[in-house]
């Protein structure tokens, strides 16, 4: 069962040759047996998911199944999820139990699905490894003395050893195709403003975006059918037709099935700062795209360099007011011991803050304050201006782009934890995608020493179908997504 | 350009953290680092490029302003079941005013 993609899984659902509470169980089961070696779930409520796996078997008994009744998904604790705690990998939300459903969580309801459970994340997804969480780092299936990636590390942990077929995540600098890339998954960052951030505990509104990761570019189109649409309480969410993000991927097979396809080769991404065993990975699907009849096209981001600097103060400065919502007032941490509402706050914040959270709310504050605000945002948000133009610049010539996810294959748990800067420069092949607002997504393409390689495809804005699409068609020649880490295979 | 252990215990103050000073000076050492990083931008000439504060250009959505519940006493409890301290419906917080 766990080597079954979504679209098998709901066919067996549907066929009755499997039922939903056993399918739940089956996972709930593997969770219990191998989480322990990677604490890839925060919270795990065996209960709460089996009643509506009985739910969603009454659905199927009626033939009343979708695409996605009766499936476990497991979700990032950032996303709220009515009568489930939901932490955001932070002590200040330790105890916070949600009264309601973030729109993600109620359209998988309504799909029929079913909550596996609450995944470990980077503190108010603040990281590139998973280190920052309050519940303890996650370790990378492939190998458990490495990172998993972040912020959505647990996500991705827990679909790698398969204790779920797909989670969500969220994305607002690399978030989920990082550690997609080091776990060898499939992971998508649609479009800003299609998937509803309504009940999405913010980190910094103008870059995050929630999708997910899954083994294939093909489960992935088919979570995003279910996730992406119009929603009247997130102001920034797009009001536009309903889409089949599936249709391309279901289309017929062509012998050259990516033929006319322009594929654009943005030099930044062929620089010398990847590891070159990475770099040989990728220039091997490059290869491998044009025997799929993809033409091979170069091309430049002059300005992307500059996508790390800006982001560090973009992400920061909108950090800074949107955790100023934690106050100890009306819900979350309260420090035990104050003398007035001053030290109420600022010790609760203190307390109930970790390190690097702390660390991008100072950046952000300073970056605001007065005297500092040209020299900093507005600056920021008009290099901001020039990497949107450059990719939009490349998209009059090129379909798609392609380079790699992540400079390296995934390090050593506290190789980077001393060092901010470092660790900020795991992400300098994705930032620039959330700056400008398109869709990316991170595929397996290989692996360096026995671990994962990721390669990362941009599109222009609403080309998820054809990004997954090309996504596919290599993952059907290219199966890499398919291979298991040895020690969860069982 | 440094920040200085004034600043960043300023700029804590604003952000309403409490630090130490053993924590502002480790900090001090660590923004400086970032900022290294972040005053790339700089040495580009942006002079005449408008500023993006967002992905998508889009107008703000207005809606009518109604409660979308008809027991809005129910979601109170429910919300004030996660607060620290509360009394009377109220949340409650150290005296402000003498």
């Amino acid at each position: 069962m766990i080597a079954s993609n979504l679209q098998q899984l709901a066919e067996a659902l549907i066929r009755k040759t499997i039922s939903s509470v056993e399918l739940t169980q089956l996972y709930l089961d593997r969770i219990a047996r191998h989480d322990h070696q990677l604490n890839a779930y925060i919270t795990v409520d065996a209960a709460a998911s089996l009643a509506q796996a009985r739910w969603a078997d009454q659905r199927l008994a009626k033939g009343e199944g979708g695409p996605l009744t009766g499936i476990p998904i497991a979700h990032k604790d950032i996303f709220c999820a009515a009568g489930w705690r939901t932490t955001c990998g932070s002590r200040m939300l330790d105890n916070f139990v949600s009264p309601y459903d973030a729109t993600v969580i109620r359209r998988f309801a309504e799909a029929g699905a079913v909550l596996l459970g609450k995944t470990n994340m980077d503190e108010f997804a603040m990281g590139s490894s998973n280190e920052t969480s309050f519940f303890g780092p996650v370790r990378n299936p492939w190998d458990v003395s490495c990172v998993p990636g972040g912020s959505s590390g647990g996500s991705a942990a827990a679909v790698a050893a398969r204790l779920a077929p797909a989670a969500t995540g969220t994305d607002t600098g690399g978030s989920i195709r990082q550690p997609a890339a080091l776990c060898n998954l499939t992971g998508l960052k649609p479009t800003y403003g299609i998937v509803s951030r309504w009940g999405m505990i913010a980190f910094a509104s103008s870059l995050d975006q929630a999708g997910m990761l899954a083994p294939s570019a093909a489960d992935c189109a088919r979570l995003l059918n279910v996730m992406a649409g119009f929603d009247e309480r997130d102001s920034t969410s797009l009001d536009r037709p309903t889409e089949d993000y599936c249709r391309e991927i279901d289309a017929r097979q062509a012998d050259k099935p990516l033929a006319g396809l322009k594929i654009g080769l943005p030099k930044q991404f062929f620089g010398a700062g990847s590891d070159p065993q990475v770099m040989r990975l990728i220039e091997a699907a490059i290869v491998d795209y044009q025997t799929l009849g993809a033409e091979i096209v170069d091309t430049s981001l002059p300005n992307m360099d500059l996508s790390v600097a800006a982001y560090y103060v973009i992400a920061p400065a909108e950090a800074s007011s949107n955790l100023a919502r934690f106050d100890g007032v009306r819900y979350g941490y309260r420090t035990p011991v104050y003398r007035d509402l001053n030290e109420m706050y600022s010790r609760s914040r203190a307390e109930g803050f970790g390190a690097e959270v702390k660390r991008r709310l100072l950046i952000g504050t300073y970056v605001l304050s007065h005297g500092y605000y040209d020299a900093y945002y507005l600056q920021a948000q008009r290099i901001r201006r020039l990497i949107a133009n450059d990719f939009a610049e490349a998209f009059r010539h090129c379909d798609l782009l392609l380079g790699p996810t992540s400079p390296s294959t995934a390090f050593k748990l506290g190789a980077k934890a001393a060092d901010p800067v470092q660790m900020y420069l795991s992400d300098i092949y994705t930032i620039a995608v959330n700056l400008a607002g398109l869709p990316g997504v991170s595929i397996p393409c290989g692996f360096a020493d026995g671990l994962p390689v990721g390669l990362q495809l941009i599109g222009n804005y609403f080309s998820e179908a054809r990004l997954l699409n090309a996504a596919h068609r290599y993952q059907q020649s290219n199966p890499w997504h398919l291979r298991l880490p040895p020690a969860f295979a069982e | 350009m440094s920040l200085t252990l004034e600043q960043v215990r300023r700029v804590a103050h604003l952000a309403r953290i409490e630090i130490s000073d053993v924590e502002a000076s480790s900090t001090l050492g660590q923004l400086n680092e970032i900022f290294t990083l972040i005053e790339k931008m700089q040495a580009v000439d942006t002079q005449g490029i408008e500023p993006m504060a967002h992905a998508q250009e889009m107008v703000q959505r207005l809606r009518d302003d109604r409660p979308e519940t008809t027991d809005p006493g129910q979601r109170r409890e429910a919300f004030q079941a996660l607060a620290p301290e509360t009394g009377d419906g109220l949340y409650l917080v150290p005296k402000v005013i003498e």
